[in-house]
C-alpha cells in the first residue's frame, strides 16, 4: 500500500497566478467588476482537464451506483441475497455455473455466483456500497483528525510540535497490512462477548476504527509542514498585528489556504482505504458472508478461479477502473489547484 | 489620485508637538542558537537588537537606516510587539508594552499597525480585498457609520485603488497596487503609529515614488507617526523627519534630517551617506569613502564601539569602551552620536579619499600610476 502523501506533498504552494486574466476590467459590457476567486480559477482549470472530466464521470458514476444500490437492485429484479442459482438450478453439482460464461444470461446480468447463486449485478452493486461506504468513513475521520492534529501541531510549534510528532512517527511505525489482521479480531472479540450473536454494525466500526487509527499520520504531517510555513507569512503577522485571535487566524487566516491539499490528500487517501477494505475482506478478518462486500467477492473468486473465472472479472475489472480513476483524478484536482507544480 | 511619478519636494519638518507617542529605552533582542547532541542546550545568541534607545513624536517619521542585518526589522516587529523583546522597555502613549499580553494589548492594537515589505506574501491570497481590509475592523469590533463596506471603498478611494475592485482577490494585482492594499488595511483602524519595515524596497523603481508619495500624503493628511524602515537612503530623507543609523543592533546616530544627511559626525553615516550616489554629474565636492568587509557577526559582536573592526579612526580606546549615544558638541538640539572620535560634520570631499577595500585601493594606485 502506497501512501499518497509523496504525491500530494508539493501541492501546497498556495498562490494561484491568474491565466490571462479572464476578469480583466473593460471587456465590453461586463460592468460587475467580481473577482474571479482561487477556487474558480481552478475550476476553470481543471475543466480544460480532460483526463481530469472524464475521471470524475467515472467516479461519480461508482458513487451514484454506491448511493442508488437498492434503487438499481429494484429496477433490475433480483437482489443480493436470494441464491438463485441453487432455487432455479443455474448450478452443477459442484456448484459452478451451468451455462458459459459464469452464467451470464438474460435473467443474470453479470452471471451468477459460483456455490450459493448468488445475483452477481446485484451482489457488486452492494458491495460497491459497504466497500465505499467504510472508505469514505474513515476518509473522512483520518482527514479531520489528521487536519486537527497537524493544525495543532504546527500552530504551537516548539515542545508540543515535538512531542505530537514523536506519537505520529511512532503509529507510522506500525507495519499497517500486519497491524489490521492481527488486531481485527482482537478488536471484535472485544466487542462481542462470548457466545453471543455479532450486531451488524460491529464489523464496519472495527474496520472503520482500525483503518482510521493508522491512517491519519501522513495528513497530519502534510498539514503540519504547511501550518509552519503559512504561519511565518505576513498576512498571519497582519493579522496578529491587529489584534485577531489563535483561532481566528487558524480558521480565517490559516485552513482557507490549506483547503486544496485537504482536497487533493483526500481525493487520494480514498481509493487506498478502498482497497485496504477489500483487502481485508479478502483475507476474512473484514466484512463476513453474506453482507455483499467487494473484498469479499474476490474471495469467492480466488476460490474458483480455475473453473469460472469470469466471476473474478467483474469485481476485478469494477475495482481497477475505480481506482485508476480516482487517483487520476486526484492528479486533475492537485493540477487545478496548483498549476505550477511540474509532472 | 493623480499618478506621480516623480518625488515631491521634500517638506519642512513639521512642528514636532512634543508628545512623545513611543519610547524605546534599552531594547534588546536575543535570538537563542541551540546546539548540542539529543539535549538541546542554548550555545548562543544572536544579538539582532542590543539596546537601542528612541522615540518617536506624535505625527513624526522616524527613519531607520542602516546595512541589512543590522537589525532594523527586528527593532519594527519589537515595537508592534510581534516578537517579544528580550530586555529594555517599549512604552506607547506613555504605556508599558514591553510584555502585554493579546488582551492587554487589544485597546492599543488598533493604534499601532504595520506595513510588510514583500506585497506577495502580505495578503491572504483567498481572500477577497474587501474582507482584508474590513478584517482588522471586525477583529476590533469597530463599525463605521455606514457600514464596514462603505469605508472599505472610502480607504480604497484614499489608497488610490478603484473601489470597485472590493470583490477582487490579491493575486489580481500588480505589487504596487497590493502594496496600496496593504497601506489601506494598515490605515482602517485609524492608527496613530505605524511601522512601515521597507515598505517599498520589494518594489518597481517606478512604483516606489507612487507608494512613497501615498505615504507622505496619509502622513501628512492623517496626521499619523511613522517608524519607517528602509536601506533607501534618499527614500527615508524623502520621507522621514528624524533619522536613526543603525549598525550591528544599535543606534550609531539620531537626529533631524538636516543633521544627519547634512552635517553627519559617526564614521558610519559618513560612509553610509558616501555609498548612495546621488542623480548629480556635476556634483564632485561629495567625500568618498569605501569601507572593507563585511559586518561582523551578531553573535559575537566586536567589543567596545561595534563598527571599529572597520573604522579608519578606530584606536584603542574603542576596543575597551563603548560610546555612549550622546549630544556631541557643535551638535544641534537632539542629533546624538555615540563614537569617540567624531568626524567633522560636513560631507564636502577630503583632501584624500578613504578606501579601505584593499583590492579598490591597489586598482586605484595603479590607474593613477598609468594615466
Amino acid at each position: 500500500m502506497t501512501s499518497p502523501s509523496q504525491a500530494a506533498a508539493d501541492a501546497g504552494d498556495l498562490t494561484l497566478e491568474p491565466e490571462g486574466e479572464p476578469g480583466t476590467p473593460g471587456n465590453k459590457g461586463t460592468p460587475e467588476l467580481a473577482g474571479r476567486t482561487p477556487r474558480q480559477l481552478a475550476w476553470l482549470r481543471f475543466k480544460r482537464d480532460r483526463v481530469g472530466v472524464i475521471c470524475a464521470f467515472v467516479v461519480g458514476f461508482f458513487i451514484l451506483v454506491a448511493a442508488a444500490a437498492p434503487l438499481i437492485v429494484k429496477l433490475y429484479g433480483k437482489n443480493a441475497y436470494d441464491l438463485y442459482g441453487q432455487d432455479d438450478g443455474l448450478l452443477n453439482s459442484s456448484g459452478i455455473p451451468i451455462k458459459p460464461n459464469g452464467g451470464i444470461s438474460s435473467d443474470h446480468w453479470f452471471g451468477v455466483e459460483p456455490a450459493l447463486g448468488r445475483d452477481v449485478l446485484a451482489l457488486l452493486v452492494y458491495g460497491i456500497r459497504t466497500s465505499l461506504l467504510i472508505a469514505l468513513a474513515v476518509t473522512v475521520i483520518s482527514v479531520a483528525t489528521g487536519v486537527l492534529f497537524g493544525l495543532t501541531q504546527g500552530y504551537l510549534s516548539g515542545k508540543t510540535d515535538y512531542f505530537m510528532g514523536r506519537l505520529s512517527d511512532f503509529m507510522l511505525a506500525f507495519p499497517q497490512q500486519l497491524f489490521f489482521i492481527a488486531f481485527s479480531p482482537v478488536a471484535i472479540s472485544l466487542l462481542v462477548n462470548p457466545g453471543e450473536q455479532e450486531s451488524w454494525w460491529v464489523r464496519p466500526f472495527v474496520l472503520i476504527s482500525v483503518q482510521f487509527i493508522l491512517g491519519w499520520m501522513s495528513i497530519g504531517r502534510l498539514v503540519r509542514a504547511q501550518v509552519l510555513s503559512l504561519r511565518e507569512r505576513e498576512f498571519v503577522e497582519a493579522a496578529r498585528i491587529s489584534g485577531a485571535s489563535s483561532w481566528r487566524i487558524i480558521s480565517k487566516e490559516l485552513l482557507p489556504n490549506l483547503w486544496s491539499t485537504i482536497l487533493v490528500q483526500a481525493t487520494l487517501l480514498l481509493p487506498v482505504f478502498v482497497t485496504a477494505e477489500a483487502g481485508l475482506s479478502f483475507l476474512g478478518v473484514g466484512i463476513l458472508d453474506p453482507t455483499p462486500d467487494w473484498g469479499l467477492m474476490f474471495q469467492t473468486g480466488a476460490n474458483n478461479y480455475q473453473s469460472d473465472i469470469t466471476f473474478m472479472f467483474f469485481p476485478g475489472i469494477a475495482m481497477v477502473i475505480f481506482v485508476v480513476a480516482f487517483n487520476l483524478l486526484g492528479d486533475s484536482v492537485r493540477d487545478a489547484l496548483d498549476p505550477k507544480t511540474l509532472r | 489620485m493623480s499618478e506621480q511619478t516623480t518625488l515631491d519636494k521634500v517638506p519642512a519638518p513639521r512642528p514636532a508637538s512634543g508628545e512623545k507617542l513611543l519610547e524605546v529605552t534599552g531594547l534588546q533582542k536575543y535570538f537563542p542558537i541551540n546546539g548540542g547532541f539529543i539535549f538541546q542546550r542554548r550555545v548562543g545568541d544572536v544579538r539582532a537588537v542590543d539596546g537601542v534607545d528612541f522615540h518617536i513624536n506624535a505625527g513624526e517619521s522616524l527613519g531607520m537606516v542602516g546595512e541589512s542585518g543590522c537589525g532594523k526589522s527586528t527593532t519594527g516587529r519589537l515595537v508592534t510587539r510581534l516578537l517579544e523583546p528580550t530586555g529594555g522597555k517599549v512604552s506607547y502613549a506613555g504605556k508599558d508594552i514591553t510584555h502585554s499580553s493579546r488582551k492587554e494589548l487589544a485597546p492599543i492594537r488598533s493604534e499601532i499597525q504595520m506595513i510588510f515589505q514583500d506585497p506577495y506574501a502580505s495578503l491572504n491570497p483567498r481572500q477577497t480585498v474587501g474582507s482584508i481590509i474590513a478584517g482588522p475592523m471586525e477583529i476590533n469590533g469597530i463599525n463605521p457609520t455606514g457600514g464596514r463596506e462603505r469605508r472599505v471603498r472610502e480607504l480604497l478611494e484614499i489608497v488610490g485603488l478603484n473601489p470597485e475592485h472590493y470583490n477582487r482577490f490579491p493575486h489580481e494585482f500588480s505589487g504596487g497596487q497590493r502594496q496600496r492594499i496593504g497601506v489601506a488595511r494598515a490605515l482602517a483602524l485609524d492608527p496613530k503609529l505605524i511601522v512601515a519595515d521597507e515598505p517599498v524596497s520589494a518594489l518597481d523603481v517606478s512604483i516606489q515614488a507612487q507608494v512613497v508619495n501615498l505615504l507622505q500624503k496619509v502622513q501628512q493628511e492623517l496626521g499619523i507617526a511613522f517608524l519607517f524602515i528602509a536601506h533607501d537612503l534618499a527614500i527615508v530623507r524623502h520621507f522621514s523627519q528624524r533619522i536613526a543609523v543603525m549598525y550591528l543592533g544599535k543606534i550609531v546616530e539620531i537626529g533631524d534630517r538636516e543633521s544627519i544627511y547634512g552635517g553627519p559626525r559617526h564614521p558610519y553615516t559618513h560612509a553610509l551617506l558616501s555609498s548612495s550616489p546621488e542623480a548629480d554629474p556635476d556634483d564632485d565636492g561629495r567625500e568618498r569613502i569605501r569601507l572593507a568587509g563585511d559586518v561582523p557577526s551578531p553573535i559575537n559582536p566586536p567589543s567596545g564601539c561595534r563598527f571599529r573592526t572597520r573604522c579608519w579612526k578606530a584606536q584603542d580606546k574603542c576596543a575597551t569602551e563603548e560610546p555612549p549615544l550622546v549630544r556631541l558638541g557643535g551638535n544641534a538640539e537632539g542629533h546624538l552620536t555615540a563614537c569617540h572620535f567624531p568626524e567633522e560634520p560636513t560631507i564636502e570631499a577630503r583632501e584624500e579619499d578613504i578606501v579601505l577595500d584593499p583590492a579598490l585601493a591597489a586598482i586605484e594606485e595603479a590607474a593613477d600610476e598609468t594615466p
